[in-house]
C-alpha cells in the first residue's frame, strides 16, 4: 500500500523548505515529499508552475494531501489541481491546516499508512 | 472586417469576426496600461496587502507582450484562453490564478464571433468562474466589486462609456469597504480608505479595452 503523497506550498522557498526537512526528520524516506516555494522569478510568493512540479515529483497511487500557507498559495494549488490529467485530479486535496503542524502530522498519518482521508482529517483537526 | 459606424463614428456592438490588427491593438492597451500603473497597483498593494500586486501583474502582462504575434493571430477563443494560461503561469500570487481563470473562462465560453449578447454572457460566465476560484462574493473588497458590476451593465445594455464609468465608480467604491476576502483582510478596519488593488487593476483593464475597443 503506498503512502500519500505530502507537498508543502509556502509564500517563502525557506519556510517551505524548513517545513520539508522537519517533516523529514519526523518520517525518514517513506513518505513522498516535496516542496514549493516563491514566485515564479524566485521572490517572495508563489508559483502554479512549481507547484505542479511538486504535485508531480510527490506523487502516490494513494493520493497527495498539499498544506498551504496563505492565500495565493491556496489558490495557486486549487488550480493546479484542476489542471492535472483527470485520473489524477480526483486524488489530490488541499488541506485546510496550519502548513508546519500540518505538514507534520498529515506525514506522520501517511507513514502509518492512512487512507488520503484520513491524513486530510487529521490535518484539518488541528485548525480551529 | 465589416465594422458597422454608429453616427458618432464609433463602431457599434454588432460587427464582424476581429481582425488580427484589432487583437493586437487590444491586447497593447491593456497590457501597455497595466504595465504602466505598476508602482501605482504596487503602493496600493503594499497599504493593505503584501506589495507585489503591480510587480505580478507586470510580469504577466509583459509575457503576453512577448507573444504579441501568436497571440494576435489566434482566433477570438484561443487568443483568450493563451492569455489567460500565461497569466497562471506568469503572475503568481492569488491575482494569477483569478485574473487567468476569468481569461480561461471567456476563451472556453465566447464563439470566435460573438454579438453584443453572447459576450455579456460570457462574461458573467467568466465572473461566476473567479467568485468561484476565490471563494469570493460582492462587497470583500476585491476584484469583484468591478466585475460584478460591470458584469451587470455589460448585460443590461450599457455601451462603452458606461461600462468604463461603472469599472471606475466601482473601484473608488471599495475605497470605505472593509476587506473580507484576501491578505487585506488580516488587516480588519485597517483596510478602510484604500482602494483595493485588483479592484484597481480591474477597472484600469476594463477601462483601457473600452477606449480602445472605441477608437
Amino acid at each position: 500500500m503506498a503512502n500519500v503523497g505530502i507537498v508543502i506550498v509556502s509564500h517563502s522557498p525557506k519556510v517551505a523548505e524548513g517545513a520539508a526537512d522537519m517533516v523529514r526528520q519526523m518520517v525518514g524516506d517513506e513518505v513522498p515529499l516535496a516542496w514549493a516555494g516563491g514566485n515564479p522569478t524566485g521572490g517572495l510568493g508563489t508559483s502554479f508552475e512549481a507547484i505542479t512540479d511538486a504535485i508531480h515529483r510527490a506523487w502516490s497511487d494513494a493520493g497527495v494531501a498539499i498544506l498551504v500557507d496563505l492565500g495565493g498559495a491556496e489558490t495557486n494549488s486549487e488550480m493546479a489541481i484542476e489542471m492535472l490529467p483527470e485520473d489524477k485530479r480526483g486524488r489530490v486535496v488541499v488541506c485546510n491546516a496550519p502548513i508546519v503542524e500540518g505538514a507534520v502530522i498529515a506525514a506522520t498519518e501517511s507513514s502509518g499508512g492512512a487512507s488520503l482521508d484520513t491524513v486530510r482529517s487529521t490535518a484539518e483537526e488541528l485548525s480551529p | 472586417m465589416t465594422a458597422a459606424q454608429d453616427p458618432a463614428g464609433h463602431r457599434t456592438a454588432e460587427r464582424g469576426p476581429i481582425d488580427t490588427q484589432t487583437k493586437r491593438r487590444l491586447i497593447v492597451a491593456v497590457a501597455d496600461t497595466v504595465v504602466a500603473h505598476f508602482e501605482e497597483l504596487t503602493a496600493l498593494d503594499a497599504s493593505i496587502g503584501d506589495g507585489d500586486h503591480g510587480h505580478n501583474m507586470k510580469r504577466g502582462f509583459e509575457a503576453i507582450l512577448q507573444d504579441l504575434d501568436a497571440l494576435s493571430a489566434m482566433d477570438l477563443p484561443e487568443l483568450l484562453k493563451a492569455v489567460g494560461t500565461k497569466l497562471v503561469m506568469k503572475v503568481g500570487g492569488a491575482s494569477g490564478p483569478l485574473y487567468g481563470t476569468l481569461f480561461l473562462a471567456l476563451g472556453k465560453e465566447l464563439p470566435a464571433e460573438p454579438t453584443r449578447r453572447e459576450a455579456a454572457a460570457a462574461f458573467a460566465s467568466a465572473v461566476a468562474a473567479v467568485r468561484a476560484r476565490g471563494k469570493s462574493e460582492a462587497g470583500q473588497k476585491t476584484m469583484l466589486d468591478v466585475l460584478i458590476p460591470v458584469a451587470e451593465a455589460l448585460a443590461s445594455g450599457g455601451d462603452l462609456a458606461a461600462l468604463k464609468r461603472t469599472a471606475t465608480i466601482a473601484a473608488e467604491a471599495t475605497v470605505p469597504m472593509r476587506a473580507t476576502r484576501g491578505r487585506a483582510s488580516f488587516l480588519g478596519e485597517r483596510s478602510i480608505g484604500h482602494m483595493d488593488p485588483g479592484a484597481r487593476s480591474s477597472s484600469l483593464m476594463i477601462a483601457a479595452f473600452c477606449d480602445e475597443w472605441g477608437a
